[in-house]
C-alpha cells in the first residue's frame, strides 16, 4: 500500500458529483510533474470506471484502488 | 450606523446580490459595488455573436443602469482584500471598509497556459474572441473544424456542445456542410459533463454526423503545422481550431491569499461562506464549488447570500441555504433547445429538444436586462424529478 509520505498530492473529492473527481485528477496531472503520486478519494460510483479508463488512456499508472465503506481511494502515478 | 456591505464584481451574481441586499435592508445597509470596468456583460450571448446570429451591441450595458439608486458604484479595479481588517484596497490608492463582503469576481481566461493557443486557435469565451471567430467563420470555405477544451473547470459547460450543434446547422445553411467536418474534442469519456444530458445529446450529434473524440484534453497547439496535441498523448489535424481557454480565479483573490492553487475561493456549498471568514461570501464563477460555472448558478446563489447577510445585520440566525440549483438552456441547432434543471441531489432529466425551449431561450436573452439583475424572476421551487 502506498504510504502517506509517498503521496505528492491528495484530493478528497468525497461528496463531489460525477465527473468532479475525474476532473480534479486531470487538473492535478496537468499541474504535476512526472513521477508525482496523486491520491483521489471519491464517493462517486462513476469514478470506479471513469478514473481507471482515463488513467489507462492517458498512459499513467493506476498504482492502487482501495474500496472502503462509502468511498474509493485511487492512487495514480504520473508516468509521462 | 448602517452595515457597510461591499460587493466585489458587477456581473450577474454581484449585481443581483447588491440589489437584493439594498432592497431588503433599506437604510440599515450601505451597499457599494466595486467593478473594474463598470460594464455589465451578458456572456451567454458570445455564442450567437461567434455564429453571426447577433451583434455585440446588446451584450453590454452600463452597470449603473442595472443597480438600485441607493447602491453606490465604484468603477475601479480592486487590488487586495484584507479579510481580518475588513478593508478592500483599490488600485488608485483608496480603500473601502466593509462589515460584509460579497466576492463575485468571476473567472479569468488564461489562454497563455496552453502553448500555441493564442497563435493557433480561436475562442468564443470573450466578446473580442467571438467577434474574431465570426470573421474567421465567414472566410471558412470547408475543411476540418475541431472544438476542444483547454482546461477544467470552464464556464458554461453546455457552450462547446451548443457551438458544434449550431455550427453544423450554419454550415448546412451555407451549403458547405459536405466539404466540412465538425468534431468535438471532449475532456471526458462522453460528449457532456453530466451523464443524463450526454445521453440526450450524443445521439443528436451522431445523427448529424458530428464527430466526437473522448478523453481529449487540449495540451498544446502547433499553429504552423495545424496540429493539436492532447494531455492523453493524441494528435489531431485541423483547418480551424476553436478552444475554450483555461480559466483561473481573479488576481485579487490570489493576491489576497484567499484562493486555492487555481485562484478559486474555498466556499461552503450550503452557506456560501468563504473559508472561515464569517463575513465574506462567494458567488458564481469565483467559487471552488463543484457545480457549473454559469450565470444561472450565480443567479440562484445571490438571493441566498443576500438573505444570510440580511439576517446577520438584523442579528438573527441565517436560515437560507444554497441547494446547488442551476437551470440553463442548451441550444441544439435547427431552432430547437432543451433545458437542464438540477441541484446537488438531483441530476437533470432534460426533455427532448423543442421549438418551445428555443423560443424560451431567446425570450430569456431579450428579457435578461429587465429581470435577472433586479431579482424579478423569483425561482424558489425545489427541483422536481420529471420524466425526460
Amino acid at each position: 500500500m502506498t504510504t502517506t509520505s509517498d503521496i505528492t498530492r491528495s484530493i478528497d473529492a468525497r461528496g463531489m458529483p460525477c465527473p468532479g473527481p475525474l476532473m480534479a485528477l486531470i487538473g492535478a496531472i496537468r499541474e504535476g510533474s512526472v513521477g508525482d503520486t496523486i491520491e483521489v478519494i471519491s464517493s462517486d460510483e462513476g469514478s470506479k470506471t471513469d478514473i481507471p479508463a482515463w488513467v489507462s488512456k492517458a498512459g499513467h499508472r493506476l498504482a492502487e484502488v482501495d474500496q472502503q465503506d462509502g468511498f474509493a481511494r485511487f492512487v495514480i502515478e504520473k508516468a509521462r | 450606523m448602517p452595515a457597510r456591505v461591499v460587493v466585489l464584481g458587477g456581473g450577474v451574481g454581484g449585481t443581483l446580490a447588491a440589489n437584493l441586499i439594498s432592497k431588503t435592508l433599506g437604510r440599515d445597509a450601505k451597499v457599494t459595488v466595486v467593478d473594474p470596468t463598470g460594464m455589465h456583460v451578458y456572456q451567454p450571448g458570445f455564442l450567437y455573436v461567434a455564429l453571426g446570429q447577433a451583434n455585440g451591441r446588446w451584450l453590454a450595458r452600463d452597470e449603473r443602469t442595472l443597480l438600485r439608486k441607493d447602491v453606490e458604484l465604484v468603477v475601479e479595479p480592486a487590488l487586495r482584500i484584507h479579510a481580518d481588517a475588513g478593508t478592500l484596497q483599490l488600485e488608485r490608492g483608496g480603500s473601502l471598509d466593509w462589515d460584509y463582503l460579497v466576492v463575485a469576481t468571476g473567472a479569468r481566461l488564461v489562454p497563455e497556459q496552453v502553448p500555441g493557443l493564442v497563435e493557433g486557435a480561436q475562442e468564443f469565451y470573450s466578446l473580442e474572441g467571438a467577434q474574431r471567430l465570426r470573421e474567421e467563420l465567414r472566410r471558412f470555405r470547408g475543411g476540418r473544424i475541431l472544438v476542444g477544451i483547454g482546461g477544467i473547470p470552464y464556464k458554461c459547460p453546455p457552450a462547446p456542445v451548443e457551438f458544434v450543434l449550431m455550427l453544423e446547422q450554419e454550415l448546412r445553411r451555407r451549403g458547405i456542410r459536405d466539404r466540412s467536418e465538425v468534431t468535438l474534442l471532449s475532456p471526458l469519456n462522453r460528449a457532456f459533463t453530466i451523464e443524463s444530458a450526454s445521453k440526450l445529446i450524443q445521439p443528436i450529434m451522431d445523427r448529424r454526423g458530428i464527430g466526437l473524440s473522448t478523453f481529449f484534453n487540449v495540451e498544446s497547439i502547433d499553429a504552423n503545422a495545424g496540429v493539436v496535441t492532447s494531455l492523453e498523448g493524441e494528435k489531431a489535424d485541423y483547418d480551424l481550431l476553436i478552444v475554450v481557454p483555461p480559466h483561473r480565479g481573479q488576481h485579487v483573490i490570489e493576491d489576497s491569499d484567499l484562493g486555492d492553487p487555481s485562484g478559486w475561493l474555498p466556499t461552503d456549498r450550503a452557506t456560501l461562506q468563504v473559508g472561515k471568514h464569517e463575513r465574506i461570501f462567494g458567488i458564481g464563477d469565483a467559487t471552488n464549488l463543484p457545480i457549473s460555472k454559469s450565470g444561472s448558478t450565480a443567479h440562484f446563489e445571490a438571493p441566498v447570500v443576500a438573505s444570510r447577510i440580511a439576517s446577520l445585520v438584523r442579528g438573527t440566525a441565517p436560515r437560507e441555504n444554497y441547494g446547488g440549483k442551476v437551470m440553463c438552456f442548451l441550444e441544439t441547432g435547427d431552432r430547437r433547445a432543451t433545458v437542464l434543471r438540477f441541484d446537488y441531489e438531483h441530476p437533470p432529466t432534460p426533455p427532448q429538444p423543442s421549438r418551445a425551449w428555443h423560443v424560451a431561450k431567446w425570450m430569456f436573452n431579450r428579457l435578461y436586462w429587465e429581470t435577472v439583475p433586479q431579482g424579478r424572476i423569483p425561482e424558489r421551487r425545489p427541483i422536481e424529478r420529471t420524466e425526460p
